[in-house]
């Protein structure tokens, strides 16, 4: 009914050799990052926390757990994450943490996405840039997630 | 060569090397000079120029809408779109071209079954039958069905080295069971599925059977008839051929009996301002303009597939699939998700203690390598199997022996990349 029309032969040409430009990523896995996800500052869980959150990535199975002892005058005595997941979020998250022990609330309040990313440092693709936001948000709510609370977990 | 070799694929067994010089692509050197080794092709593949010069060949001598203009282009085009149904047709050796419906892709297909045939046959009570080792695109739709019609869903399970339960499908399959919706062939595993006997027993309890063949139809003989599939859909642009097409093959009579899908131009005999009534098949399933120029490349892929022989490309990527496996074994902390080699097609999964499935394909691909990562769309799989992520080399029949081994030693950096974690 529908006959055969045409038929393409195998082609016997050598290909064109097409040369990209280099990716500047190589810093990706740089000793500052990798000691980070190798040596993590304050991993591990807070008896004392006052606030606590924890998220995931379910497009990766990233986890990051962050636990806050606030002072009554609302300075972060003590923080500290747990978590699982690749090299960028951890470390990432390990970064944020030193960053903010120490700090009053009042200025992480104002810690934006895009200083996570510079704090960061390496360039990141649009997806590899949710794996180091996921400990940032997840700090963004830890900071109004008392663990006295019992609806901690609604006021994300 | 004449269209009469084409049906007849020669038995030789296939040379990678000389195929590659088809694919323009697969030359690309990357970053400091690294040849590209694609082992991607579970998500997609590469084209030919032979494909691509088809399409442009459309484009720039023949291209017009289809079914609609009385001119020359339009008959011109008009041809080459019905061509490449009859290609199809001839690919999965379905009885009738009106069988063969054109899809944007997989998911599509499965969704028209769920939607058309679904909606006019299911009620509150009847079950699905799925399995635990699906794709996304063949759960979600059968989940909004059942949120519709008051269907149960209802899985086969897996065993841990990823292969089907069959012997629980006896306790599974009931009067109640009114379609099983499996892969032939599981994206994330690699699992060649027993789908021949899967539609015996289906069909004895009274059930239809809808394969997904979006893993299997690119890597070997697909046979509808010989199969007894009630449906099958499958994916162009994993078969060489454009993304934006893909086929949805439907037993006639189903077909037939099945209310449209789509609403619009095409699909319809005569409207009326407030009615119409449908076009005959494959039209009926077609609504608007439908994808002419990915079905043309579609029906060009799959001319140069038949030349190569489906049975030499699934001789090949066992090859490198039982490559894959020596190579990787050694690794240290290294799982691999699924049977082994002789049980399943070109895909090779894996866990690497230690190291996340994203870290392993962000360092392999300073190598060059590129692989997949991630749970590639199967999270209820990936639970069931206890991880969150995978990483996966998929293979097709250009790919080399050589490229295997780069595999392994790409992975052999990473792991010095993340000295102390592994």
């Amino acid at each position: 009914m529908w006959a055969l029309r045409r038929s393409y032969s195998l082609a016997t040409e050598p290909p064109t050799k097409v040369v990209m430009s280099g990716l500047s990523e190589d810093d990706l896995y740089q000793d500052r990052i990798l000691l980070h996800y190798e040596e993590p500052f304050h991993r591990g869980r807070c008896p004392r926390a006052t606030h606590a959150h924890e998220d995931d990535n379910p497009l990766c199975g990233d986890f990051v757990h962050i636990d806050l002892a606030v002072s009554p005058e609302g300075q972060i005595d003590e923080a500290w994450f747990d978590g699982d997941g690749c090299c960028i979020s951890q470390a990432a998250a390990s970064m944020l943490i030193e960053q903010v022990q120490g700090k009053r609330l009042d200025e992480i309040k104002n810690f934006t996405a895009g200083d996570m990313l510079a704090l960061f440092g390496a360039k990141l693709t649009p997806n590899r840039q949710k794996c180091c936001l996921l400990p940032w948000r997840v700090l963004q709510s830890a900071m109004y997630a008392s663990v006295e609370s019992d609806n901690a977990e609604d006021r994300r | 060569m004449t269209p009469a070799t084409v049906a007849t694929p020669p038995a030789r067994p296939l040379d990678p090397e000389v195929v590659r010089a088809d694919f323009p692509i697969l030359a690309t050197l990357l970053h400091e000079g690294v040849p590209l080794v694609y082992l991607d092709n579970a998500a997609t593949t590469q084209r030919p120029r032979q494909v691509i010069q088809a399409i442009v060949d459309v484009y720039e001598k023949q291209y017009a809408n289809v079914h609609r203009g009385i001119h020359w282009l339009s008959d011109q085009s008009t041809d080459l779109f019905e061509n490449a149904r009859e290609c199809v047709r001839r690919f999965i050796n379905a009885a009738a071209r009106e069988e063969i419906i054109f899809t944007p892709g997989t998911t599509e297909a499965i969704n028209l079954v769920a939607r058309s045939w679904g909606d006019a046959n299911l009620r509150a009570g009847d079950e699905i039958l799925l399995t635990e080792m699906e794709h996304h695109a063949n759960l979600v739709p059968w989940q909004q069905l059942a949120a519709r019609s008051g269907a149960v869903l209802r899985h086969i399970p897996i065993t841990d080295d990823g292969q089907l339960m069959l012997d629980q499908l006896p306790k599974l399959l009931s009067e109640k069971t009114r379609l099983v919706a499996v892969a032939a062939i599981s994206n994330v595993l690699g699992t060649i599925n027993p789908v021949g006997e899967i539609i015996r027993q289906a069909h004895a309890a009274g059930a239809l059977v809808l394969v997904d063949a979006a893993q299997s139809a690119p890597h070997g003989t697909t046979d509808v008839q010989q199969l007894g599939a009630d449906f099958l859909a499958f994916s162009g642009h994993k078969m060489l051929g454009p993304s934006g097409v893909g086929v949805l093959y439907g037993r006639r009579e189903l077909l037939d009996a099945m209310p449209p899908f789509l609403g619009g131009g095409s699909m319809i005999r005569r409207v009326r301002l407030d009615s119409f009534e449908p076009a005959e098949l494959p039209a009926k399933f077609e609504a608007g303009t439908p994808p002419i120029v990915p079905a043309i490349g579609l029906g060009a892929a799959i001319e140069y597939l038949e030349r190569l022989g489906m049975q030499a490309i699934h001789e090949h990527e066992l090859l490198l699939t039982r490559r894959a496996h020596e190579v990787l074994a050694d690794q240290p902390g290294l799982k691999f998700l699924g049977p082994a080699p002789e049980h399943k097609g070109g895909i090779v999964s894996f866990t690497v203690e230690g190291i996340h499935a994203h870290d392993i394909a962000q360092l392999l691909d300073r190598r060059g390598v590129a692989v997949r990562a991630g749970h590639h769309c199967a999270m209820p799989l990936h639970k069931r199997l206890g991880i969150g992520a995978s990483a996966r080399a998929s293979f097709y029949f250009y790919n080399t022996l050589a490229e295997v081994d780069r595999l392994g030693e790409a992975l052999s950096a990473a792991r010095r990349v993340l000295r102390r974690r592994s």
